[in-house]
């Protein structure tokens, strides 16, 4: 049975959430914060996480932007087969929403239109990123998670020999997220994608930023493998800011792909502490 | 211990500044990232003069989100400071800027720039944006207001927490 969805009802849906990831933590991305702060030792640490308690307390409370950089919004879509729009598609609501949710939520603009050459601020933050998958039913969910450039700046992928195995991964994830020190706002969320393509696994460590933080792969392989990395991580001393201390990332989110004979590609997408997403079934 | 310290300052109270120290800052510093960095060494390239001083000046690294009604200003934290390492030589060396203030560590280059001048670098907490707009009491922009968020602003602070991260003698937390 076909099902018709205003094309009016995406875009506001899409505008409010822009808003609310912006100004709202998620309650798990609150509750791992609090935990974390428990197990700091440093003095610098300790101060770190009492602001970033007030801070998301503030947040809430004024409705103001968590943090400045309030990101590409990036969408991930599971659109019903059996859904239609009553105009437009997609793409079209989805850039309109993000248009009005930046706009009317006093959100930052921070999309320049040409990458090299003009680099000038398209003032609307649009276009925005969809990462569509089509799902059987008739609803549509949508899932905003506004990607700020300092973390984002610290992704990293490379193509691992087969042969480089469980070592290889462990050891490119540890040292990408260290050598990024402070850049990427520690402590971070690590999203990790093995497997696929190239283009595959890069989306899979994107994804797996949307998890629950600290919930681990159902496969307990790689939820060991989870757990191996955030320890060496934490080992390394950066700490939060990269100013030293216990926790430099609250978790490792690792997401895995069927892939090539020859390949073992990984991609690496950090998060910081800031670790915004928002989602709506309509 | 925390210092109490005002903006602008001189080379004494960069000197005074030392690697872990925390820091309430007041005062009126300038902010500019990427765009603001390369239209002012531009401006040196030309020869032609600053739109604003930097002398005894404080740059902070920052985009702020615009002002919703009855606000100063939007979310205001620190971008990192790492993407203005090929401009921060230049300021300091030829317009004798006396710091920064900003996330993440800097290159040898922009510390051996620092101990010359001296000049001193302030970490800001990195995602507390919301936070650190209670801190800013007045927001004017000043230059390049083309630029939107990117525009240089003269921004008035009242006890802004920042961490000496680098001093003027090379030490670094990072």
């Amino acid at each position: 049975m076909e099902r018709i969805v205003k094309f009016d009802e995406v875009v506001e849906a899409a505008a409010a959430l822009c808003g609310k990831a912006a100004c709202f933590l998620p309650e798990d991305v609150k509750k791992s914060l609090l935990a974390a702060a428990e197990k700091e030792t440093g003095e610098l640490g300790k101060e770190f996480f009492r602001q970033y308690a007030e801070n998301f307390r503030i947040a809430e409370a004024d409705k103001l932007p968590l943090c400045q950089d309030t990101g590409f919004a990036v969408w991930f879509v599971e659109y019903g087969t059996d859904v239609r729009l009553d105009k437009g598609d997609i793409y079209a609501a989805l850039d309109e929403g993000t248009r009005r949710g930046y706009t009317r939520n006093y959100l930052r603009k921070s999309i320049v239109s040409d990458p090299l050459f003009d680099r000038k601020n398209t003032r609307d933050n649009t276009p925005c990123i969809v990462h569509l998958k089509l799902v059987p039913g008739d609803k549509i969910g949508l899932t905003l998670a506004p990607k700020g450039g300092g973390s984002e700046n610290m992704s990293a992928l490379k193509m691992l020999k087969p042969s480089d195995g469980r070592a290889g991964v462990v050891k490119f994830v540890v040292d990408t997220v260290v050598s990024a020190g402070g850049n990427p706002c520690p402590p971070t969320v690590v999203g990790v994608g093995i497997g696929g393509t190239m283009e595959k696994a890069a989306i899979l460590a994107k994804t797996a930023l949307l998890r629950k933080v600290g919930a681990p792969n159902e496969d307990p392989r790689y939820a060991e493998l989870e757990a191996e990395i955030l320890e060496k991580i934490n080992a390394s001393g950066v700490g939060p800011q990269g100013l030293g201390g216990a926790v430099t990332s609250l978790a490792v989110h690792i997401l895995s792909h069927p892939c090539h004979l020859a390949s073992l590609p990984v991609a690496v997408n950090i998060n910081c502490h800031a670790a915004r997403h928002a989602q709506i079934v309509l | 211990m925390t210092k109490r310290i005002s903006a602008p300052f001189g080379p004494e109270t960069v000197k005074s500044l030392r690697a872990g120290d925390r820091v309430l800052l007041s005062g009126k510093i300038w902010t500019g990232r990427d765009a603001a960095h390369k239209r002012l060494c531009a401006l040196l390239d030309e020869g032609k003069p600053l739109p604003v001083s930097l002398e005894n000046e404080l740059i902070y690294f920052v985009g702020p989100c615009p002002a919703s009604p009855g606000k100063v200003i939007g979310s205001a934290g620190p971008t990192t400071s790492g993407r203005m390492d090929a401009y921060s030589p230049r300021l300091i060396d030829a317009c004798h800027l006396a710091g920064m203030i900003g996330k993440g560590g800097r290159s040898a280059a922009v510390i051996e720039a620092m101990k010359r001048g001296p000049a001193v670098y302030f970490a800001a907490t990195g995602g507390a944006g919301a936070l650190i707009s209670k801190c800013i009491k007045k927001a004017d922009v000043a230059a390049f207001g083309d630029l939107g968020p990117e525009a240089i602003f003269r921004l008035e602070i009242e006890d802004l927490p920042l961490v000496v991260a680098i001093d003027c003698y090379g030490k670094s937390l990072y």
